[in-house]
């Protein structure tokens, strides 16, 4: 079998015995110039300067949503948030070169996958708040955001239970499906499931340095064990990750379908969520190094910059718009009620059972006759919900 | 494969070649009943009122559509009449689709013989082996609107799939709240109980592990024509199914089945026989054990025993539920409910295993048998 390249070099999943650690695709170096005339926007299938400014914005949108979020959580005014500076170009990339009926399963820090797919700022702020618009009408934890719509599949906690999901969904749906996690299972191999996954190697699980995490080389080395096609991109290059990611998804849908592993190279700028505090497990210099040096918006902007159709006064306009929305949409969120209470009962099963309905009765019948032991004020319809 | 298919104890003949060294001869060793007992003996499945013997029986069942009751039957045993379903299933709608470790040939236990054949390698396939992958797998094809009909071997072996079962499958609904997608096509079948040799690892009954679980429904058929009805319930359920079969009764269990498509309703209990001085309540295998002890204690002590099967383990119809194990379930239930409280005449007994792992040699006193539950009647009417 023949390596295949795309900007890097891909490797065949059924070649034997890759033993060199593999390459990096790179289209713009870290000087922010493109390496080859293939490489250019227009290889990658994207409209200039249109479809990059959307893809520029959103990163932007995405890491200025995440200051002002850890800030706000800091405060008090949300219970958790999880930021995902430094991967704002894998997720934004990536998500960019599907197509709009392609089903995602994501792990939690992909919120650049949602901003590109068309989540709202209204839609953020509404599942971080768990007001009554949120979708998820109340129950999951902040940042498990999901979209019928945009086919994003409900983000939940438990790490990589969603893998084996989208090698389900893409054998059901035989059209691309991309998963943004870590790891891999046998069967979209075995079962030729026209499924990406996208491994986010940011270097971190949470204060476990890859070093304790695996010996091998990285994700992309397993890839081939498994039989699938496999490639490592530069993470922080949006036109490398855009492009692997398109070639990823002809590759999966052809011939019946086959599985593809992207292995994203970046770095998690941020701590891992509002509950951590990585310098404990980390040096500053290190975090301050990446977030100057390597970072996915400062290299397209400059990209942007020497193509001229950005400057300093654009920037400076954006930023200050997009702070503004981002404001105005938490405060708005605040401000709206919680859902009913009745919610909580619902949705167990398609029809609530005669136990849970029992046992609603009997909460409300608590609730009546305790009424100063309960805060049903910012429920929309107090107890009276629950019937 | 995990284990011969010979773990079936009429299975007539090995599949593949046996892993363990049992042979017919050394199986007796395990399944003998005492020569002189008057209550252990061996079930008669050919004349228990736990199965429909003839079709007039078969279709005079009331839970029956008229067309089915107007059509005919045919003979099945267990594993047969789940074949039958899965059958009807894959033909009825093209979205359905059957998987797990060697169901491609058929299945250690022969329920999905013929199916790949039939309905093409796309729709019935083997897995790789790997429990969580299976119903992960599962899940993904049933939240994109297929009918995900997955089968782990043993339910012994579920406990790999437990994280995807219990996280996953069980509050997919609930999470994605106003978006309603839901995992209805998800049926995960499993074969279950004791079978007289399995020991620790082919004999689990986990259902009650299962009940904990908010958002699954837990089912578990006592006949064929109960299996048929019941599968093709759970996989038309708009709720994710488990589906457990008594593998004791693949082959044991033989009755008249409808030969046409038809569905039982989850969640219902079904009253086998009426009585009025006393209620044995139980689900699967040993609702036979419970029938011989009945008939054993009308006899000879002059009473009048009513006899339920629950069917679907939870959620059942009773509002006053919690979910915890069944037989404590329903126990507390009984006595927590002020109607069946105050018409209590007697504690409410509950007759099942031993806290101990299953062990190869004193199976038999561990599960419980015909003896144990005709005390617990006798002890309970002489209260």
């Amino acid at each position: 079998m023949n390596s295949r390249r795309i900007g890097g070099r891909l490797l065949r999943g059924s070649r034997a015995g890759i033993s060199a650690s593999v390459a990096r695709s790179r289209t713009v170096r870290r000087c922010h110039s493109t390496v080859g005339p293939s490489q250019k926007p227009g290889a990658a299938g994207v409209r200039f300067p249109g479809a990059v400014n959307k893809m520029y914005l959103n990163m932007v949108k995405v890491s200025i949503m995440d200051v002002i979020m850890v800030e706000a959580q800091r405060q008090g005014r949300l219970s958790f948030y999880m930021p995902s500076q430094g991967e704002e170009g894998t997720c934004v990339g990536s998500a960019a070169a599907l197509e709009k009926d392609d089903v995602i399963f994501s792990q939690y820090r992909e919120a650049g996958v949602f901003m590109q797919r068309g989540y709202t700022l209204e839609d953020f702020m509404n599942q971080l708040f768990a007001n009554r618009k949120d979708k998820g009408r109340g129950r999951n934890m902040p940042v498990h955001y999901g979209s019928k719509e945009l086919k994003i599949h409900c983000i939940s906690s438990p790490l990589a239970t969603q893998i084996p999901h989208a090698s389900g969904a893409a054998y059901a749906f035989e059209d691309a499906t991309a998963v943004e996690s870590v790891a891999s299972s046998p069967s979209p191999a075995t079962r030729s499931c026209p499924v990406i996954f996208i491994c986010r190697n940011n270097g971190y699980a949470i204060s476990t340095p890859t070093l304790e995490q695996y010996r091998g080389d990285g994700i992309a080395s397993r890839g081939t064990g498994y039989g699938i096609d496999t490639i490592r991109v530069d993470g922080n290059d949006i036109w490398a990750v855009l492009q692997v990611t398109r070639r990823a998804r002809e590759l999966a849908l052809k011939d019946g379908g086959r599985p593809v592993l992207i292995e994203a190279m970046s770095y998690r700028i941020s701590h891992h969520s509002t509950s951590d505090d990585s310098f404990a497990y980390r040096a500053r210099i290190e975090v301050e190094d990446w977030k100057r040096r390597d970072n996915p918006i400062t290299r397209l902007r400059k990209y942007l910059e020497r193509k001229g159709v950005w400057d300093e006064a654009r920037e400076i306009d954006v930023r200050t718009k997009i702070k503004k929305d981002v404001l105005r949409a938490l405060g708005d969120a605040e401000k709206e009620k919680k859902p009913p209470i009745k919610s909580m009962f619902e949705d167990v099963y398609k029809e609530m059972t005669p136990e849970l309905r029992h046992q609603m009765n009997e909460l409300r019948s608590v609730m009546e006759e305790y009424p100063e032991e309960y805060d049903v004020g910012e429920f929309e319809g107090g107890s009276a919900s629950l019937k | 494969m995990r284990i011969p298919s010979r773990l079936s104890t009429s299975l007539a003949k090995s599949i593949k070649p046996s892993r363990t060294a049992h042979n017919t001869r050394f199986l007796k060793a395990y399944s003998t009943h005492p020569p002189q007992a008057k209550l252990n003996k061996k079930i008669d499945y050919g004349s228990t009122a736990m199965l429909c013997h003839s079709t007039s029986s078969a279709l005079q069942n009331p839970e029956l559509p008229p067309e089915i009751q107007n059509g005919t039957t045919k003979r099945m045993n267990l594993f047969q009449s789940i074949n039958d379903a899965l059958s009807l299933a894959l033909s009825i709608d093209e979205t359905t689709m059957v998987f797990g470790e060697d169901v491609g040939f058929g299945g250690v236990f022969r329920c999905t013989g013929g199916l790949a054949e039939q309905y093409g390698s796309e729709r019935v396939f083997n897995t790789p082996l790997c429990e969580q992958g299976i119903i992960g797998f599962a899940i993904g094809a049933a939240a994109e609107g297929m009918k995900a009909v997955a089968e782990i071997q043993f339910a012994d072996y579920v406990y790999p799939a437990f994280d995807q079962l219990v996280n996953e499958a069980a509050k997919w609904r609930y999470r994605d709240g106003d978006f309603g997608r839901g995992l209805g096509g998800l049926t995960v079948r499993m074969p279950c109980g004791a079978v007289g040799h399995g020991a620790l690892y082919h004999s689990q009954s986990p259902e009650s592990l299962f009940t904990h679980i908010p958002g699954l429904r837990v089912i578990m058929p006592r006949s064929p024509i109960q299996a048929k009805g019941l599968l093709l319930a759970a996989i038309q359920s708009p709720d994710p199914c488990i589906f457990m079969e008594p593998k004791a009764l693949y082959r044991a269990a033989v009755e008249q089945v409808p030969i046409d498509a038809y569905t039982l309703p989850l969640s219902v209990a079904e009253v086998v026989k009426p009585g009025k001085d006393l209620t044995l309540i139980s689900y699967g295998h040993p609702m036979y054990t419970c029938s011989a002890a009945l008939e054993a204690a009308e006899r000879d002590l002059g009473v009048s025993i009513e006899l339920i099967d629950l069917r679907t383990v939870y959620p059942w119809i009773k509002k006053r539920m919690i979910n915890a194990g069944i037989g404590a379930e329903v126990a507390a239930s009984i006595q927590g409910d002020k109607e069946t409280f105050l018409r209590m005449e007697a504690p409410v007994t509950r007759v099942a295993g031993w806290s101990i792992h299953m062990p190869l040699m004193f199976e038999k006193f561990n599960v419980p048998d015909v003896a144990r539950v005709y005390d617990a009647i006798k002890k309970s009417i002489q209260y």
